[in-house]
């Protein structure tokens, strides 16, 4: 017998979840500057979710799916992007969305049930794809535009989300083998959260882990500390290189943990254990990189207190644009569907306009 | 002492079936994504995996295609699965299994083999559910021959179809008004009788108009009659229930006795059930109609987000506006 393929899946973490670095950072870890911003941007990301939460809790937002827990790789991986990449998000990626470019209001607006929010305004978003809602479609839309760049040999690169559930759809493995297959310029984040809703990340998959389906896929897979916004960083910069410069496609799975429930409509103490979200909660992204930040000197607490203020600040001013926004009229519903509205679609533009207004 | 029959909901009279069959017929399983311990994130499974276990209630990957595909395999080997896709949103990636292999199984084998399947769906909207989670798109499967497309519109008759369901030898799409999962509560003796498939139920008697509905759309369309009774005007009210294979001679009944009929339907109006109604009843009631047929629909748009779905969705007074109109005539 001869073994005629082998393969090894590499895990990453810098920062432990003490906040302890516990091997040589990359270089860019060593511009304080730039993890001081993340961390910025980490805590704005989380300021809004939990303000959108409350939201939905007092009757002025729709369902919405919190990314508590989730903010270093949601941040680590938008801001590592250029600005001429693309985001194809999944809908708990709005930490990503934000270092797009995309405004807090937007994203309100999506979830107050507007499809406005999915128009950005942005110059920086403008090729960015809406959030997909169903699960891992979004995967083969980035293989699509990485080839688009591909054909168009732009030195451009795709970038997308799902779960760990949506590794088992099928649009999942389609998209990864054509990606693999035709070498494209895509990066796949598996934000492996360790639930899809109820279902948890073992009777998901048999593989030990997500990364590995990549070997599948004939790229590289590597498994980072999803808390850990230097591990996530530096895997997502190098994936990012290595697709832009022609050398194909790359996944990372990132293993993180979902604090909150799976949406707002969702109650996960049905299914899972206090005990288990509690011990979550030590390894959880922002303080980990707060405590690194202080140790070293570059963070204090008057900082911290006057981050915090202008983190509420910048939200509430977004949901005051949110709740201000006019309600968008019925004709919306006929006027986007096509380039041009059909002549056999007047008629009941009219009718919706005429049971609108009586 | 006489059992008491609790009143339930449209959502719990799901569960009740379920166990039910389960209970009588070892060939009975339920899967899908959180049908397990969660009881479905609708709680339409709730309970089941507590009594059966997982070997029976099983939480399966994310994957619909695995879904509609596996129970295909399941089915030919004599299984009845009842398998759940999360929203009616989420069917498409099975889309190719269901119709491609459930739906023709039979036939390809000339009755060697079958696929007595349940594929059960939440479906509708005017819930404020997220984008894709709205869409009626019941019209789709009821295209597909070989294919049953059962809507229940209250607990009795979700009970009893959904066990007439899974009794039933072929594929069947049934589909839940998730709007009304929880609008009305009613005795539902837990006595195991299945309702009949294929078949539309009169809710209402009158000689003036025909209502034809189906879904969440029978309590729009139920307070449209009051009002209209109010006016001196009373209205049939037909709820078609399986919406394919069609009953249509119950409506034939109906608009022979009435002579107006306003179909009313959440789904977007072209290629619609509403619109196979319309065609039937114009080939074969032609000569009792005295006035048009009219449609309450949904646009033919996308489903909005919730912002502007009740813009969307047929109100009591767009039924009232047509039946008015066909009273006029
Ligand atoms: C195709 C499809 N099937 C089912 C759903 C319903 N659904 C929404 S989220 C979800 C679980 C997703 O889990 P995971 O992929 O791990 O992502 P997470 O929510 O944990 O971020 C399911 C089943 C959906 N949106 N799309
Ligand atoms: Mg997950």
């Amino acid at each position: 017998m001869t073994t005629v393929a082998n393969f090894a899946i590499d895990y990453r973490q810098y920062l432990n979840e003490h906040g302890e670095v516990n091997t040589k950072l990359p270089d860019f870890a060593n511009n304080s500057d730039t993890l001081i911003q993340n961390y910025q941007d980490m805590v704005l990301t989380r300021t809004f979710d939990l303000k959108a939460v409350t939201l939905q809790r007092t009757g002025k937002l729709g369902t919405f799916p919190p990314i508590l827990g989730q903010e270093a790789l949601s941040v680590g991986i938008g801001s590592s992007m250029q600005k001429d990449d693309v985001l194809v998000p999944s809908y708990r990626d709005h930490g990503a969305q934000f270092q797009r470019g995309v405004s807090m209001q937007e994203v309100l607006l999506y979830w107050g049930g507007d499809e406005r929010g999915s128009n950005f305004a942005s110059a920086n978003a403008k090729d960015d794809l809406p959030i997909s809602v169903p699960i891992a479609s979004q995967y083969l839309h980035a293989a699509g535009i990485a080839k688009a760049f591909q054909y168009r040999q732009q030195k451009r690169v795709a970038v997308t989300f799902c779960g760990d559930g949506g590794t088992s759809e099928g649009d999942f493995y389609e998209a990864i083998n054509l990606a693999g297959t035709w070498k494209l310029p895509v990066v796949f984040i598996v934000s492996n959260n360790q639930w899809a809703i109820s279902v948890p990340r073992d009777i998901q998959s048999g593989c030990e882990t997500l990364a590995q389906k990549a070997i599948a896929a004939g790229f590289t897979g590597v498994q980072v500390d999803g808390n850990d916004i230097i591990a996530v960083r530096e895997a997502s910069l190098n994936a990012l290189e290595h697709a832009r410069n022609g050398n194909g496609p790359a996944l990372i799975e990132a293993i993180t943990y979902r604090l909150g429930d799976h949406t707002t409509a969702d109650d996960a103490k049905r299914y899972r254990s206090r005990e288990e979200t509690n011990a979550a909660w030590q390894r959880e992204p922002i303080a980990r990189l707060k405590s690194y930040l202080v140790n070293i000197g570059v963070w204090n607490e008057e900082q911290e207190k006057n981050l915090q203020t202008q983190c509420a600040a910048k939200v509430e001013k977004a949901v005051k644009a949110f709740l201000d926004m006019p309600k968008p009229n019925v004709t919306e519903i006929f006027d986007s569907l096509y380039a041009q509205l059909p002549e056999a679609l007047i008629e009941q533009r009219e009718e919706a306009i005429s049971e609108a207004s009586s | 002492m006489p059992e008491i029959t609790p009143e339930i909901t449209l959502v719990e009279a799901i569960p009740q079936a379920l166990a039910y069959e389960m209970q009588h017929d070892k060939d009975v399983v339920v899967l899908g994504e959180d049908v397990g311990a969660n009881g479905g994130v609708f709680r339409a499974t709730a309970g089941l995996h507590e009594r059966f276990g997982s070997e029976r209630v099983m939480d399966t990957p994310l994957a619909e295609s695995m879904i509609g595909g596996m129970s295909v395999g399941m089915a030919t080997q004599g299984m009845k699965p009842v398998a759940e896709f999360q929203f009616m949103g989420f069917i498409y990636p099975a889309v190719n299994q269901i119709v491609c292999h459930a739906a023709r199984m039979r036939n390809r084998t000339r009755g060697r083999l079958s696929c007595p399947i349940v594929y059960r769906a939440p479906y509708g909207g005017g819930i404020h559910a997220p984008e894709h989670h709205s869409e009626s798109t019941e019209a789709m499967f009821a295209h597909i021959p070989g294919l049953r497309v059962v809507i229940p519109s209250s607990p009795a008759r979700a009970y009893g179809l959904l066990l007439a369901a899974i009794r039933n030898p072929d594929p069947v799409i049934f589909l839940e008004p998730k709007r009304i999962y929880r609008l009305v509560k009613q005795e539902v003796p837990d006595n195991g009788e299945a309702l009949p498939l294929d078949k539309c139920f009169v809710l209402r008697e009158g000689s003036d108009i025909t209502l034809v509905t189906w879904g969440a759309m029978t309590h729009e369309t139920q307070q449209a009659a009051d009002q209209l009774a109010h006016q001196g005007i009373q209205a049939d009210i037909i709820d078609v229930a399986t919406v394919k294979p069609l009953d249509i001679d119950t409506i034939l009944n109906s608009v022979e006795k009435t002579g107006r009929c306003v179909i009313i339907q959440e789904a977007a109006r072209t290629c619609s059930v509403g619109a196979e109604i319309a065609a039937q009843i114009g080939e074969k009631a032609f000569d009792y109609l005295q006035a048009p047929l009219r449609r309450v629909s949904g646009y033919d748009t996308v489903m909005p987000y919730y912002k502007l779905e009740k813009q969307y969705m047929p109100s009591v007074k767009r039924i009232l506006n047509a039946a008015h109109e066909l009273m006029e005539y």
